[in-house]
């Protein structure tokens, strides 16, 4: 059985690394080629000629066509095949599978399932990443190991005290008690953790210029399979927003991950950091995407030595829970839900339906 | 902070290892072992009705006028 939570939406790539060149990028394990047409939309084919398997990205892009490097098939936008080297009959079946996709958000998504299952409505927002009143620095790092580390590994943040200590993690991250929600109908896992006195690590001491301690809030909103986001507030100890939901006096910083799967055993590991602070200050731009790509790039090395042991193991290893893993918990519950899901055919009807 | 009709909440009980789970319906139940708190929520409405006081529940003896 598979591991991946087909008839999702998951993100492929950052709008900016999709162009005039053919780009390759696998996704769910499946092979897919994207590009950009002379209009500027972005195109995602099946990164396989139907003829003899060549990829599509080592070939040329002629106008908004494909011309497959090796004998010539050449193929539209929509996957059709146009041209046949030699021959003026094109095969009834020439055309290689196109994937529904949404640009939102600076994200390219993909739909990976049953072409007529995609409502681009589904599609979970992160709206900082796109919004001028934030300032956003991004990256994706490789990681060599399965997506249900990562999502493990996010949904627990108590870890940074220990792997990350000196950048975001302080000793009150690991012992603040937190509180879970989910909202079983809507597939959505909420977890807070309000710090009301707590060290300011040089992460946001260094970025907001913030001296002495903070009140700090963490909320994370996992919305599995792909998107999850950081909700970050840091301000001077006894600050709280005002009674309207306004918050003048406090930091927001908008982290947000997307976990896509490239195989079984591997995972793009997509991150962003919107603050509403120091808006367009590049030398903040610059500290915050390099301590946070070595926050990413430490998670990684851990995950990545994960893998090997998780491979290697004796089936049915026992693994113990504790109180902090209680998001966790809901996050593979869902995701396993997820899974069987996108096994079924169309014509059943899902047991949760979102609405 | 959700707001759907069918949310769980898991407040990690202050200063204590103690875990309290609010199910949708109202129902609370307290434990140490995460797992056997899930347990318990996703088993809602087994075992849900409110105990009367100093009382275990006994779903099968509580149905009426609860
Ligand atoms: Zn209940």
């Amino acid at each position: 059985m598979t591991t991946f939570a087909r008839n999702q939406w998951y993100v492929a790539a950052y709008g900016r690394e999709i162009g005039r060149e053919l780009f390759p990028r696998t996704i769910l394990g499946e092979p897919i080629v994207f590009y950009r047409t002379e209009a500027g939309e972005a195109v995602a084919l099946a990164d396989r000629c139907v003829h003899r398997r060549y990829p599509l990205s080592e070939s040329r892009l002629d106008g908004d066509r494909i011309v497959c490097g090796y004998h010539g098939f050449t193929y539209d936008q929509s996957g059709t095949c146009v041209s046949v080297p030699g021959q003026g009959r094109i095969p009834r079946t020439a055309r290689v599978p196109s994937y529904p996709l949404v640009e939102q958000d600076s994200f390219v998504w993909v739909w990976i399932g049953d072409r007529d299952r995609a409502d681009p409505a589904l599609v979970p927002r992160a709206p900082w990443l796109d919004d001028p009143a934030y300032t956003t620095v991004s990256g994706m790092e490789p990681l060599a190991a399965r997506y249900e580390l990562l999502v493990d590994n996010l949904m627990d943040l108590s870890h940074e005290t220990y792997l990350h200590g000196g950048y975001i993690g302080t000793p009150e991250v690991a012992n603040t008690p937190i509180t879970t929600e989910v909202d079983e109908e809507n597939e959505i896992i909420y977890v807070s953790r309000h710090m009301a006195d707590a060290e300011c690590p040089s992460f946001y001491a260094k970025s907001t210029g913030i001296e002495g301690r903070i009140t700090r809030w963490q909320d994370i909103e996992y919305h599995p399979p792909c998107l999850y986001l950081l909700h970050s507030r840091i301000a001077p100890v006894g600050v709280l927003p005002n009674d309207d939901g306004t918050d003048p006096d406090a930091f927001h910083v908008e982290v947000v991950y997307a976990i896509t799967p490239e195989t079984e055993h591997s995972t793009h590991d997509f991150w962003a950091v919107a603050r509403d602070f120091a808006l367009g200050d590049e030398e903040v731009s610059a500290f915050l995407a390099e301590s946070n790509r070595t926050v990413v790039l430490q998670d990684v090395t851990a995950l990545d030595i994960l893998e090997k042991v998780v491979e290697n193991e004796r089936d049915g290893y026992q693994e113990l829970s504790v109180n902090i893993d209680t998001g966790g918990l809901a996050a593979r519950r869902f995701l396993k839900r997820m899974i069987e899901r996108g096994e079924r055919p169309a014509a059943e009807p899902a047991a949760a339906v979102r609405t | 902070m959700l707001h759907g009709d069918t949310v769980h909440r898991i407040h990690w009980v202050l200063n204590t290892d103690r875990l309290l789970g609010v199910c949708h319906c109202g129902a609370e139940h307290e434990s140490e072992d995460p797992v056997e708190l899930w347990d318990w929520l996703l088993a809602h409405p087994d075992g849900h009705e409110r105990p009367p006081a100093g009382g275990s529940p006994r779903p099968e003896r509580q149905l009426a006028g609860v």
